[in-house]
C-alpha cells in the first residue's frame, strides 16, 4: 500500500493522526498532515484505510497494489 | 418534489425525542433536492442524500454568505441570529482568507494537544461526577456534566476567568436559539459579550497568558500578518459558542442513547475499548443535531440531477445523510463497534469542524468515565418522555434524568 496526503486539500481535523499516529502526524504550526510513513506495514493498513476514508477533507490517497 | 405539491416545512419535526421523522428516509428515496419552507416563511432547499451532502459541503461554490440579499432567512428573528453576526462577517468565510485564519487556530486543535489535555479533561469529569453523586439521584446528566464540562475546557483554552463561565451560557443561548429571544435581546447579548471579548483581550495584551488568545495576539498567518482586534474578538466569541453548545448537548443525547436500551451499556461495560467506536456511532445517529448546515449559491449548481438556480439557498441535513442505508449497512440500527464511520456529523471539507478533535477527546472521556465511576447509570425516566430543546440551530435534550 503507497499512501499520499494532499497539504492543500488537509483542513487539519487530526482524524488521522488520531487513528494512525504511526503514519500520520500534525505540523506544529497549523495543524496540516505530515505523512510519516508512506509505505505502512501490513498490520497498519485496515487503520490506514480507515482514515483515508473518514478524513473530513478528502485529503488522503491509498493505491492498494503499490 | 413536482411544481404545485405542497411544501415541507423544515425543521420536520419527530415523534420521539430520540428518533428521526420518518421523512428524512422518504426524501433521501423520493426527493434527494426538496423544496422546504424555514420557520421564517422563506424558501430553502434541502438536501438529504450522503453523496450529495458531502458533495455541497466540499464545494466552495456553496458559500456560508447567508446574509446576501435573496437568500432565506432562517428564522423570523430579523438578523438571522448566529449564522448572520458579526462573527460571520468580521471573520473570513471562504477561500485563502478563511485558510489563513483557520490554520492559525488548527494547531490549538491537533490530536497531539488534545491526548495532552486528556488526563485534565478527566480531572475535571471525574470531579463533576463527585458533585453529582454528592447531590444524590435522580440527577440531571445534562446540568450536572455535559453543560458545565466542555464549557470548563474551551474558557480553559482561552485563558477566560472560572468566575465569567455562566455568562457565556446565556450569551451563547440568545446566539442560538433563534427562536425563544427578541431581536432586542439577541442584539444586546451581542454587543455585550463583544465588549466582554474585546476586553479580555485587552486584558491578555497587557498580561499575556499561555493560553490561545494570548498566543494568538502576536502570532503571525502565513502571510505576515497579524490578525486585527475585530477579527481576535470573533474569533474569541466563535470559539467559544462553537464549542459550548455543540458538545454539551452531545454529551447529554450521547448518553441517552446509549442507556435507552441498556444492553449498550452494558456492551461497553464489557468491552470499554469500544468507547471510541460507540461515540462515532452516537454522532452519526443523532437524530436531533439542530438546524443543518445552511449554504447559498451565487451561480448555478446541479446536485443529483437537479438544476439549482443562482441565488438557491441550500439546508444539507447531515443528519439524514448519516442514515444513508446506500452508505451505512443496516444504517437505523446503532452498532457500537462500526468501523468505519465516515459519518457528517461534524460537517466535511474546508469548513469542516475545526474543533472536533476536542469534541471526540470530551465525549470520549466522558463515557469512559462514566462507565468508570456509575456502571450502574440507567435512565431515570422511560427514553420516550425525553424532551427536545426548543432551540432551532443546536439540538438536545432538555434533560437527562439518570439514577444509578
Ligand atoms: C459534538 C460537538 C460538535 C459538533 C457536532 C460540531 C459540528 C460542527 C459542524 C457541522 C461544523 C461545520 C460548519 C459548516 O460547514 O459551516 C463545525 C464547524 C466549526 N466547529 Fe464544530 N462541532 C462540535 C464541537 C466543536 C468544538 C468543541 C469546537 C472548538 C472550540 C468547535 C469549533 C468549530 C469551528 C471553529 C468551526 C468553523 C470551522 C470553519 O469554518 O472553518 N466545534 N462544527
Ligand atoms: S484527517 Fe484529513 S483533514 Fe484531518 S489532519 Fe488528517 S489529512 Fe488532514
Amino acid at each position: 500500500m503507497k499512501v499520499s496526503v494532499d497539504e492543500a486539500k488537509c483542513c487539519g481535523a487530526g482524524q488521522c493522526v488520531l487513528l494512525a499516529p504511526e503514519v500520520f502526524d500534525q505540523r506544529e504550526d497549523d495543524g496540516i498532515v505530515v505523512l510519516l510513513d508512506e509505505t505502512p506495514a501490513e498490520h497498519l493498513h485496515d487503520v490506514v484505510r480507515e482514515a483515508a476514508s473518514v478524513c473530513p477533507a478528502a485529503a488522503i490517497e491509498l493505491s492498494e497494489n503499490a | 418534489m413536482s411544481q404545485g405539491e405542497q411544501v415541507l416545512s423544515y425543521p420536520i419535526p419527530s415523534r420521539t425525542a430520540l428518533e428521526p421523522p420518518e421523512e428524512w428516509a422518504q426524501l433521501r428515496q423520493q426527493c434527494p433536492v426538496a423544496r422546504v419552507s424555514l420557520p421564517s416563511g422563506d424558501e430553502a432547499t434541502l438536501i438529504t442524500r450522503y453523496a450529495d451532502v458531502k458533495q455541497v459541503l466540499s464545494d466552495p461554490r456553496f458559500t456560508r454568505a447567508l446574509n446576501a440579499d435573496d437568500a432565506a432567512r432562517i428564522s423570523t428573528n430579523e438578523s438571522g441570529g448566529v449564522f448572520n453576526s458579526e462573527m460571520a462577517t468580521v471573520l473570513p468565510q471562504s477561500g485563502e482568507g478563511h485558510q489563513l485564519w483557520r490554520r492559525m487556530i488548527s494547531k490549538w486543535f491537533t490530536a497531539k494537544r488534545m491526548m495532552a489535555l486528556r488526563p485534565r479533561i478527566e480531572a475535571m469529569a471525574d470531579q463533576l461526577i463527585d458533585e453529582m453523586v454528592r447531590k444524590g439521584h435522580p440527577a440531571d446528566l445534562k446540568a450536572s456534566l455535559g453543560f458545565p464540562l466542555p464549557v470548563w475546557v474551551i474558557c480553559d483554552m482561552l485563558g477566560v476567568p472560572e468566575a465569567d463561565r455562566d455568562r457565556f451560557s446565556h450569551w451563547s443561548d440568545a446566539l442560538l436559539n433563534l427562536t425563544r429571544f427578541s431581536q432586542a435581546e439577541v442584539d444586546a447579548a451581542q454587543a455585550e459579550f463583544a465588549r466582554y471579548m474585546a476586553g479580555h483581550i485587552a486584558a491578555k495584551r497587557a498580561e499575556p497568558g499561555d493560553d490561545l488568545l494570548s498566543v494568538l495576539i502576536t502570532d503571525t498567518d502565513a502571510a505576515g500578518a497579524h490578525m486585527p482586534d475585530a477579527g481576535l474578538v470573533a474569533t474569541g466569541q466563535g470559539l467559544l459558542m462553537a464549542g459550548h453548545e455543540t458538545t454539551a448537548n452531545m454529551i447529554g443525547k450521547m448518553v441517552a442513547m446509549l442507556l435507552a436500551d441498556r444492553g449498550r451499556w452494558e456492551q461497553l461495560l464489557a468491552n470499554p475499548a469500544l468507547v471510541r467506536t460507540a461515540v462515532e456511532e452516537a454522532l452519526r445517529l443523532d437524530a436531533n443535531p439542530g438546524f443543518g448546515m445552511p449554504r447559498y449559491i451565487t451561480e448555478e449548481v446541479e446536485v443529483a440531477g437537479t438544476v439549482l438556480p443562482r441565488g438557491t439557498t441550500v439546508v444539507c441535513s447531515m443528519a439524514s445523510a448519516n442514515r444513508d442505508e446506500t452508505v451505512f449497512d443496516h444504517a437505523e440500527d446503532m452498532d457500537l463497534g462500526r468501523s468505519p464511520n465516515p459519518h457528517l456529523a461534524f460537517g466535511a471539507g474546508a469548513h469542516s469542524c475545526l474543533g472536533q478533535a476536542l469534541a471526540r477527546t470530551e465525549l470520549q472521556v466522558v463515557l469512559e468515565v462514566l462507565l468508570r465511576r456509575l456502571p450502574t447509570l440507567e435512565l431515570a425516566v422511560p427514553a420516550d418522555e425525553l424532551r427536545r430543546v426548543e432551540g432551532l440551530v443546536v439540538g438536545g435534550l432538555r434533560e437527562v434524568p439518570v439514577r444509578w
